[in-house]
């Protein structure tokens, strides 16, 4: 799309996205990291986690001074107004992300006194969809694919799916012995705040969706034809 | 939804020089439409043909039709001046007589003669003074000379002028333009109300205000009509690109 007149205001909407991308970065990081310290059981990586989490709740209210304040001087419409609103909305699911990625390390902390569980290692196969969602969705957002962010909606169903297979796994070793229900408790958290992030990578993709097509999601054919997991 | 105008493949001539090219549009009674587009694309010259203020520029020619309720109003029997009292005009820049704010108001109803006695015609001034927003301002010195009014109170007086002689259609080219944003929000304010009894038409060069003021937007360029639509719908999801470049501020 070619240039706004007003160059100033092409540079603020350039920023919104630069600032969405910075914390997308910060969050696939946040994401990694977190399930190598669950699965290595590796407490400081866990910490810098944690205390990590507060730079991406910075960016998150940077997105909304930013966007706000574009509504106001600038009162964006059609495709600008829509990709503001994308903005907003987009940067509260990352924001959520990461706050799962915070959550997983979280679990790490209170595994570290318990017996090892082979299952632990499973968790970095799961997270590798849900991450790659999260990974394409802002990639979308970021060249308003359409079609990748219909792919990356569609990727959810396989997360659903590892993610029950995963569950199955740990109620086995739950009721094999019960010594492993404290750490499998605490595994089958982490495996929740995985699922999850696949869910709000499929509301960013959803989101993606309306910015490019100005379509709701929902009234969409679309969602009619996906079967439901 | 009754269409008060129905304007049909309108060709609008200048001489040898076309400034509108086979705009069709119906105005819906009883709501506003704004008439959007960059100077010179053909939006003001476009309200003037639904009046016949174009008759007044020699050399001006229109071919095509404009239907004020089914009925051609370029048929050769039609009386321009009583057209005009069935569709009011208020112009860019107020421009109150030099006379007391009264005499404003009672000009228009004076010439048609649509009054039986002073009582009757001060109760036109006054009814449409009130309606104009304006009465509770001037009721005390409605003898004073309108132009000692300010711009805003000026403007309305020029509607509550248009008004006094019942018209059904109102057409503003651009009513706010000189006026303050609060004088703004006055006008835009009379233009909701207003259209319980009248079909508005309103150019503007401000996109925020066609927003806020009407229910149909129209945009033209370079003497076409582009798009035309529900005006939410217009400024959320534009169907041609030239309308998106336009209210976006992508191009001049």
């Amino acid at each position: 799309m070619s240039e706004h007149i007003v160059k100033a205001y092409d540079e603020e909407l350039k920023t919104l996205h630069a600032l969405i991308r910075h914390m997308g970065e910060l969050t696939i990081d946040q994401i990694q990291k977190a399930t190598q310290s669950i699965v290595k059981r590796k407490e400081k990586l866990a910490h810098e986690v944690i205390e990590k989490d507060y730079q991406i709740n910075l960016l998150e209210l940077k997105v909304d001074d930013l966007a706000i304040r574009i509504l106001a001087l600038r009162q964006p419409v059609a495709s600008d107004l829509r990709m503001v609103v994308a903005a907003l909305k987009i940067s509260n699911q990352v924001e959520r992300i990461a706050d799962y990625a915070a959550n997983i390390a979280k679990r790490t902390l209170l595994l570290k006194d318990m017996p090892p569980l082979l299952a632990a290692e499973k968790l970095s196969d799961l997270v590798k969809i849900p991450k790659r969602m999260i990974e394409q969705a802002l990639t979308a957002f970021e060249t308003h694919n359409v079609e990748l962010a219909l792919q990356v909606w569609h990727m959810d169903q396989d997360v659903d799916e590892h993610y029950n297979a995963y569950l199955l796994e740990l109620f086995d070793a739950m009721v094999s012995d019960p010594k492993n229900i404290g750490p499998c408790t605490q595994l089958l958290f982490a495996a929740k705040n995985i699922e999850r992030i696949g869910d709000q990578s499929q509301n960013i993709a959803e989101a993606v969706y309306t910015m490019v097509t100005a379509k709701s999601f929902k009234e969409s054919e679309l969602l009619k034809n996906v079967p439901k997991v | 939804m009754t269409l008060k105008i129905n304007v049909n493949h309108l060709n609008l001539f200048y001489g040898n020089k076309q400034a509108l090219f086979d705009v069709s549009l119906g105005f819906p009674e009883f709501q506003t439409t704004a008439l959007i587009g960059p100077s010179g694309c053909g939006k003001s010259s476009f309200l003037r043909c639904l009046n016949r203020m174009n008759d007044i520029i020699p050399n001006a020619h229109v071919d095509g039709q404009v239907l004020l309720d089914d009925k051609d109003i370029y048929a050769p029997s039609v009386d321009v001046v009583e057209l005009r009292t069935h569709v009011g005009m208020v112009f860019q820049k107020p421009n109150p007589f030099p006379r007391s704010i009264y005499e404003n108001v009672a000009y228009g109803p004076r010439i048609h003669s649509l009054f039986k006695s002073k009582a009757d015609l001060d109760q036109i001034v006054e009814k449409s003074l009130v309606r104009a927003g304006l009465w509770e301002e001037v009721k005390d010195r409605l003898y004073q000379p309108a132009t000692r009014l300010s711009g805003g109170q000026q403007q309305r007086l020029c509607i509550a002028r248009a008004i006094a002689v019942n018209p059904e259609v109102i057409l503003m080219d651009e009513p706010c333009s000189a006026l303050d944003p609060i004088a703004t929000a006055k006008v835009e304010e009379l233009i909701d109300e207003l259209r319980e009894r009248f079909t508005i038409v309103i150019v503007t060069h401000n996109l925020q205000q066609a927003a806020r003021v009407s229910q149909q937007t129209a945009f033209f360029h370079s003497g076409y009509l582009v798009e035309a639509g529900e005006t939410g719908a217009l400024f959320t999801i534009p169907q041609d690109a030239r309308t998106q470049g336009y209210i976006t501020g992508r191009y001049g």
